[in-house]
């Protein structure tokens, strides 16, 4: 990993408390959750081959620490919007896997009722403002959720998520400026798997680390290891401690790996076969098996019954979803507009 | 009555919904302290704080999406493009996030927010500076796109839209900030998506929006000197489209003339143009006619753009085609 950014210091600084240890019960949910994760996308994948899952599907294979990580420091009312590898973001947050499935499905019982695909989740009730399809476009987004949670007098963060290439769109720098200069409480995370698509990391973002970005805003930045959840969750309560307490911005880079391609439909012309185990064996989730194992926090009889579990939940999902049925074809004009409830409705049928 | 000009309506309709409605807030560049580019936030600095009346960066794509966001969060942002010309820096927001959010999350999520500033040609300021972007948002579905003329529409129909639970595009016209006019005082709503009749006439129908109400409405007066009489619809809302109130009027009069600013192509014009032969074709005395921007970009020299932008001339030589 390359050195850390000189911003560092200031994320450190800032803590202002210590990230409480968790109980064994809590390790092992982190640990349940990875595998759900793990499963639910493998589970997709299979759906995806069958052909019951069209148009883009992004999996999250690898990567499980970070989202679980991440969310796992939040409160349940602070804010999270990421990009459009979205699955783990909603699972982790709490939604419902069925729904999840359905929705890549396209059905009417899917978290977006069919209408967002596997790009555009959405779970209002559990603060997950989506699962957005243009790289970057959610930066702004999410900017502006803590600036509402700051209008509000709230003392509730946002994590916004993006990949390794959107830190190359103005809309992400546009909106780091904004946050930094209006002292807002989010943490921009930046899931580093090191190919924006096909194009790596060398080939497409001048300056390394990516946390350099924030020094022109001076913004704290802070980079955590993406394979070890303990890593992740130890930088983000620092970021989001910063965030909650002193209404500050950083910018976090999880340096990561994903195990598929791009989307399904990615060949992965652009890195070999021995890159992808190599980097396989180094699996956040294996890594945090061990590590409760050697704490004897869990045996690993235990920890194979939770992974049974995790396959039967993914599997009761894929289930669901293809029993689920269609949106009606009324429905299509439905959810374009919110009710009017300050003036009248004025607004023609659709159907017209 | 009152009589104020555009941009004092526009200024007293962001004051009263700001005063009712704490979550109402306005942000751009230059709003608060240099008290608007325009002057149509003046005095609202002093009146609201710095908190709810925001000097942006120039950073179109940032504010924008930032604001979007916290509509999202429950907020109701006021978004000032300095002239609808820069909203293009900004358009995925608009497009891309503003108007698909509430769709693709099923319903989940509403997006309360006003994009508004100037538009429009006419003062020289060359291409990139003279847009009149409203087909370009009215082709989105879940955008409405308001354009005003008046002082009475400007108030009324601002008011209107700060009160929407949707996105809305409120294009003013930078021509007409210094337009006077009567404006009724405190309470005073425009319906939107309702086209008005500013003229009533029997010869022909005069369908145009924003500026371009104000030519047809000259030429409509020199018209009438001949014995000519011209009824002139403003459209106030572009989308959604008052179709009732065009179809009223051309079954009535049989002969229909399009003027707006837009460039040919598209325009909203060619729509209303496409309803009325679909829906009124036995009633048409003739074909529908219509005066646009000429298909170039905006010149900055004055003959030059003058002759590219709708004027009386040619709305007059269209008439006589129409009724010959």
């Amino acid at each position: 990993m390359p050195a850390a950014d000189p911003a560092v210091k200031n994320a450190k600084n800032n803590a202002s408390s210590r990230l409480p240890d968790l109980k064994p019960v809590e390790k092992i949910a982190l640990f349940r959750q990875m595998l759900i994760i793990r499963r639910f996308e493998e589970k997709a994948k299979q759906a995806f081959t069958q052909g019951k899952i069209k148009g883009f599907c992004h999996l999250y294979n690898g990567q499980e620490a970070v989202a679980v990580g991440t969310i796992s420091v939040l409160n349940e009312d602070d804010a999270v919007i990421t990009a459009y590898r979205d699955h783990a973001h909603a699972l982790t947050r709490g939604s419902d896997p069925n729904a999840c499935m359905a929705e890549l499905f396209g059905r009417i019982t899917g978290c977006s009722r069919g209408k967002g695909g596997s790009m555009h989740f959405f779970d209002a009730k559990r603060h997950f403002y989506g699962g957005h399809g243009i790289v970057g476009g959610q930066i702004p987004l999410g900017t502006g959720l803590a600036f509402a949670q700051k209008y509000l007098g709230t003392s509730r963060v946002t994590l916004a998520y993006m990949g390794d290439g959107a830190i190359n769109q103005g809309s992400v720098h546009e909106a780091m400026n904004l946050a930094a200069l209006w002292k807002l409480p989010v943490v921009y995370i930046i899931e580093n798997n090191e190919y924006s698509m096909g194009t790596s990391q060398a080939r497409s973002s001048a300056g390394d680390p990516l946390t350099k970005r924030a020094g022109a805003f001076d913004m704290a930045a802070i980079q955590a290891n993406g394979m070890d959840i303990d890593d992740v969750r130890a930088k983000t309560f620092e970021a989001v401690s910063l965030a909650r307490t002193e209404s500050l911005p950083t910018l976090m880079e999880i340096r990561t790996y994903r195990y598929f391609g791009h989307s399904m439909s990615d060949p992965g012309k652009y890195r070999s076969k021995e890159e992808i185990e190599a980097r396989r064996r180094n699996d956040p989730i294996e890594l945090y098996k061990a590590r409760l194992i050697e704490q004897k926090v869990a045996t690993e009889e235990s920890l194979n019954a939770i992974d049974e579990e995790a396959l039967a939940i993914a599997q009761a999902s894929y289930d669901f979803a293809d029993q689920s049925a269609d949106p009606e074809i009324e429905t299509v004009f439905e959810d374009i507009f919110a009710p009017e409830d300050q003036i009248a409705e004025f607004r023609p049928s659709p159907h017209g | 009555m009152p009589t104020l000009t555009y941009r004092e309506a526009l200024n007293q309709a962001l004051s009263e919904e700001m005063e009712r409605d704490e979550r109402v807030m306005l942000m751009g560049e230059e709003v608060a302290e240099y008290d608007g580019a325009y002057k149509v936030s003046e005095g609202l600095l002093k009146k609201f704080g710095p908190k709810r009346i925001i000097d942006t960066p120039i950073s179109e794509t940032g504010f924008s999406g930032l604001a979007v966001g916290a509509a999202m969060y429950g907020l109701r942002p006021i978004v000032e493009f300095m002239t609808w010309s820069f909203s293009l820096v900004a358009y995925d927001q608009i497009v891309n996030n503003a108007a698909q959010v509430r769709y693709m999350s099923g319903g989940q999520f509403s997006v309360p927010i006003v994009f508004r500033g100037s538009s429009g040609g006419g003062l020289q300021v060359g291409a990139t500076h003279s847009h009149t972007p409203e087909n370009w948002y009215a082709n989105v579905p879940a955008l409405t796109v308001i354009t005003p003329a008046f002082p009475d529409d400007a108030k009324g129909l601002l008011k209107s839209a700060i009160r929407s639970n949707n996105p809305v595009c409120f294009l003013e016209n930078e021509k007409l900030y210094g337009y006077k006019d009567d404006v009724p005082e405190g309470e005073y709503l425009t319906e939107i998506g309702k086209a008005r009749v500013r003229r009533e006439g029997s010869d022909f129908t005069i369908v145009s929006n924003s500026g371009s109400t104000h030519r047809a409405l000259n030429a409509a007066a020199k018209l009438a000197e001949e014995g000519i009489n011209a009824e002139v619809i403003d459209l106030r809302t572009i989308k959604p489209l008052d179709f009732d109130t065009i179809a009223a009027s051309v079954s009535r009069t049989n002969r229909l003339l399009i003027v707006e600013e837009n460039k040919p192509f598209a325009g909203w014009g060619a729509q209303v143009a496409y309803q009325v032969q679909r829906e009124l074709f036995d009633d048409l005395d003739a074909p529908v006619h219509r005066v646009t921007s000429l298909d170039v970009p905006q010149p900055y020299n004055g003959r030059l753009e003058q002759a590219v932008l709708p004027n009386e001339d040619r709305i007059i030589a269209a008439v006589r085609e129409l009724l010959a």
